[in-house]
Formats: C-alpha cells, sequence, structure tokens
C-alpha cells in the first residue's frame, strides 16, 4: 500500500519544484509582461493555453491516482470555499496583472530575467501586502471569509460531479481553448517571440 | 553547468532562443505541479512568500506595530520567512527563472515598457498593479499560481471563481488602461 502524499515540507523539496517551477514559467515565455498581457487583448493565447493544459494535466493525474486507490481523497490542499473572497481577490489580481503586467508568481520570473519593472511589482507587491494588514482589524478579515459555500469545498463536495467528469469537461474545454486561440492568433499580430519579448513591449 | 557551443553563439548572436510551445510548456507545468502535490501535499504559489516577508520587514520598521497586528502578528510569531517552505520554493523559482532565461540567451537588463508606454507611466503601472494583486491575493488567500492554479488541480470551487474574475476583470481592465 503506497502512502501518498509524502508530506515533505522541508527546504529541499520547495528548491526543487521551485527551480522546476520556475524554469518552465521562463521557457513558456511567462517572464514578459508584453507577453503575458497580449492574452487580455487576444493576441497571443499562451496564457490560458498553458495554465489550462497545466490544471489538466495536473487535475487528471491526481484524479488517477485517486481512482487507483494511491492517494486518499481527503489528503491533498483544497482552497477553503469562501467564494466572494475568491472573487474579489480574482478581480483585484487579474486588475493588477492586466495593470502591472506581471502577476506575483510571474514578477519573480521577469525580475530574474532582468527586468527591473518587475521589481517594481514586487515592491507594490509588499506594499498592497501591508494595505490589507493595515486594514484587516477593520472589516477585511470578514472579506475573507465572504461567500462561504457550505456544501463543499471541491465540485465532488459541492455539487456532486465526479473527479473524472469534471477532467473530462476541462480537457473538452481545452479542445476549444486551443482552436479559438489558434484561430485569433493567426487572425491578429500572432504570439510574442521570444526577440519580441528580449527587446521589451513597443508601441503596437 | 558545463560549456556549450551552441549556449555561446546565442548570447554572442543576441539572437534569443524561442520560446516552449504552449502545450509543451503546459504538460512540463502540469507534471511539476503534479509532482509537487505528491510530494508535499499540496501545490505550488507565489504569495505566501511575500507575505512573510512584508511580515519580516514590517517588525525590522515597527516592531510593536506589527507584533500587534492581527494580520501579520502570527506570521511574525513564526519565524523568519525562511522558516517557511514557500519561501525555499519562491527562492527556487528565482534560481530556475534565471537559469532558464541565462541559458535561452533571454537575460537583458531593461525596464520593460518604458518604449511603449514611457519610463514614468511604467514605474507607475508596475507599482499600482503590484499593490492591486498583493492586496488581491491576500483577500484571496492566494494568487494566480496559489489558488488559481492549484486550487483548480484539486478541482476546488474557490479556484475557479478566482479564475473567471481574474480572467473577466484582466480583459476589461487592459481596455481601460494600458500599463506595459
Amino acid at each position: 500500500m503506497m502512502t501518498l502524499p509524502l508530506n515533505d515540507a522541508g527546504m529541499w523539496s520547495g528548491l526543487v519544484c521551485g527551480l522546476l517551477f520556475g524554469f518552465v514559467l521562463e521557457r513558456a515565455g511567462f517572464g514578459s509582461p508584453c507577453k503575458l498581457t497580449a492574452q487580455f487583448r487576444f493576441t497571443d493565447w499562451s496564457v490560458l493555453k498553458v495554465m489550462f493544459t497545466a490544471i489538466v494535466v495536473a487535475a487528471g493525474g491526481l484524479a488517477l491516482l485517486r481512482a487507483l486507490g494511491w492517494l486518499p481523497a481527503d489528503a491533498l490542499f483544497v482552497p477553503s470555499a469562501y467564494l466572494g473572497a475568491a472573487a474579489i481577490g480574482g478581480a483585484l489580481v487579474g486588475a493588477g496583472f492586466a495593470v502591472g503586467g506581471y502577476c506575483p508568481g510571474t514578477s519573480v520570473v521577469g525580475l530574474m530575467s532582468g527586468r527591473l519593472d518587475a521589481l517594481v511589482f514586487l515592491l507594490g507587491l509588499l506594499l498592497g501586502t501591508g494595505l490589507f494588514a493595515w486594514g484587516w482589524s477593520s472589516g477585511l478579515e470578514a472579506w475573507t471569509l465572504a461567500g462561504e459555500l457550505d456544501s463543499g469545498d471541491t465540485l465532488q463536495e459541492a455539487f456532486g460531479i465526479p473527479d473524472l467528469w469534471a477532467v473530462g469537461a476541462m480537457a473538452l474545454a481545452l479542445v476549444g481553448v486551443y482552436w479559438l486561440g489558434g484561430r485569433m492568433e493567426r487572425r491578429g499580430r500572432g504570439p510574442v517571440s521570444a526577440a519580441e519579448a528580449v527587446q521589451g513591449a513597443h508601441p503596437d | 553547468m558545463k560549456p556549450n557551443p551552441a549556449m555561446s553563439s546565442a548570447s554572442c548572436s543576441l539572437q534569443p532562443r524561442p520560446f516552449w510551445p504552449s502545450w509543451l510548456a503546459g504538460i512540463a507545468l502540469g507534471l511539476v505541479l503534479l509532482l509537487t502535490f505528491v510530494w508535499t501535499g499540496h501545490g505550488l504559489g507565489a504569495t505566501g512568500a511575500s507575505t512573510r516577508l512584508t511580515a519580516a520587514l514590517a517588525h525590522g520598521v515597527a516592531p510593536a506595530a506589527t507584533e500587534a497586528n492581527g494580520y501579520l502578528g502570527p506570521l511574525v510569531k513564526q519565524g523568519k520567512p525562511l522558516a517557511s517552505w514557500i519561501s525555499w520554493q519562491v527562492l527556487g523559482v528565482a534560481i530556475g527563472a534565471l537559469a532558464a532565461a541565462w541559458q535561452a540567451g533571454r537575460l537583458r537588463v531593461q525596464l520593460d515598457g518604458e518604449h511603449s508606454v514611457g519610463r514614468g507611466r511604467r514605474l507607475l503601472s508596475a507599482l499600482g498593479g503590484g499593490v492591486l494583486a498583493g492586496f488581491g491575493a491576500r483577500v484571496a488567500a492566494g494568487c494566480t499560481s496559489g489558488l488559481g492554479l492549484s486550487g483548480a488541480a484539486t478541482l476546488g470551487v474557490a479556484a475557479f471563481v478566482f479564475l473567471a474574475l481574474f480572467f473577466a476583470v484582466g480583459i476589461v481592465a487592459s481596455r481601460l488602461l494600458r500599463g506595459v
């Protein structure tokens, strides 16, 4: 009987998983704010394609491990279903991404590929965190608990959707993303190339 | 790392190597995420580290106020930022990204966006975007990686709500305001 996950909380698992994460994000082109924000203008669909592919691969792998009985159903950390908090946070991080050109993780990748604007974004990230902490006891704590879904945290618990169905539906939607994204990339200016990304953003 | 002729020619000709195609990067990212779950019991993240760094910096500047703060106080009690897994993970991200950018000839010091929107405006947009993202990630208890990507892999409902609003507001905001 295998006992997964290993629940390693040490330095080495952090360094190794992080190193692979950072390497792949850079290889995808996600250190470039020009490439990242082009997703929102629909000229470069890399963000949606890469994220969605990764979600399907990881969710499929985890569902398979559960189906084989190698991974207990409740063994992994699942974010709590405070849907109001997730909606407010998603809106703010989306706005920050559109304006600043990065999300928190990709700003580290941007900085390490030499982008000083990513350093400024990271500074803003610390300021935003401080601002949140400052308002914590004057009402912000309630925001983090907004809109709790009582029935459960996962699609299975909350709506009774079996894991493999959810993964199958996401895989079908992924095909749609590649089809639609490819079409819009061919009609528009197309994905931001590595040479363009290294030169930095220029007016269209 | 052993020297490799392709690498030196890439850095001489100033011609960076192409990015990986999205399907390849996506599969690789999915496998890294799967490995992380199986190894540690949770996914990948980012703002867990910046939040602990904020707590440590604030504690250096104003120790009493930080310890009394309802949000940062408990984090300060947990010890230095490097006592937590997420800080090592973000350090790993930095090392991995640096190695990848350098090896592919994509390492270039620049203020990205100064040619498109101007230096002053770019500094302001980067700072403002960071503030919005930092604040938002604390409300949602996670960012694009920690809640969006990792949460969706566990089929968490909150992750899908986060991602839907992330894309919807991002699309609208990028139409209203150009920051890069």
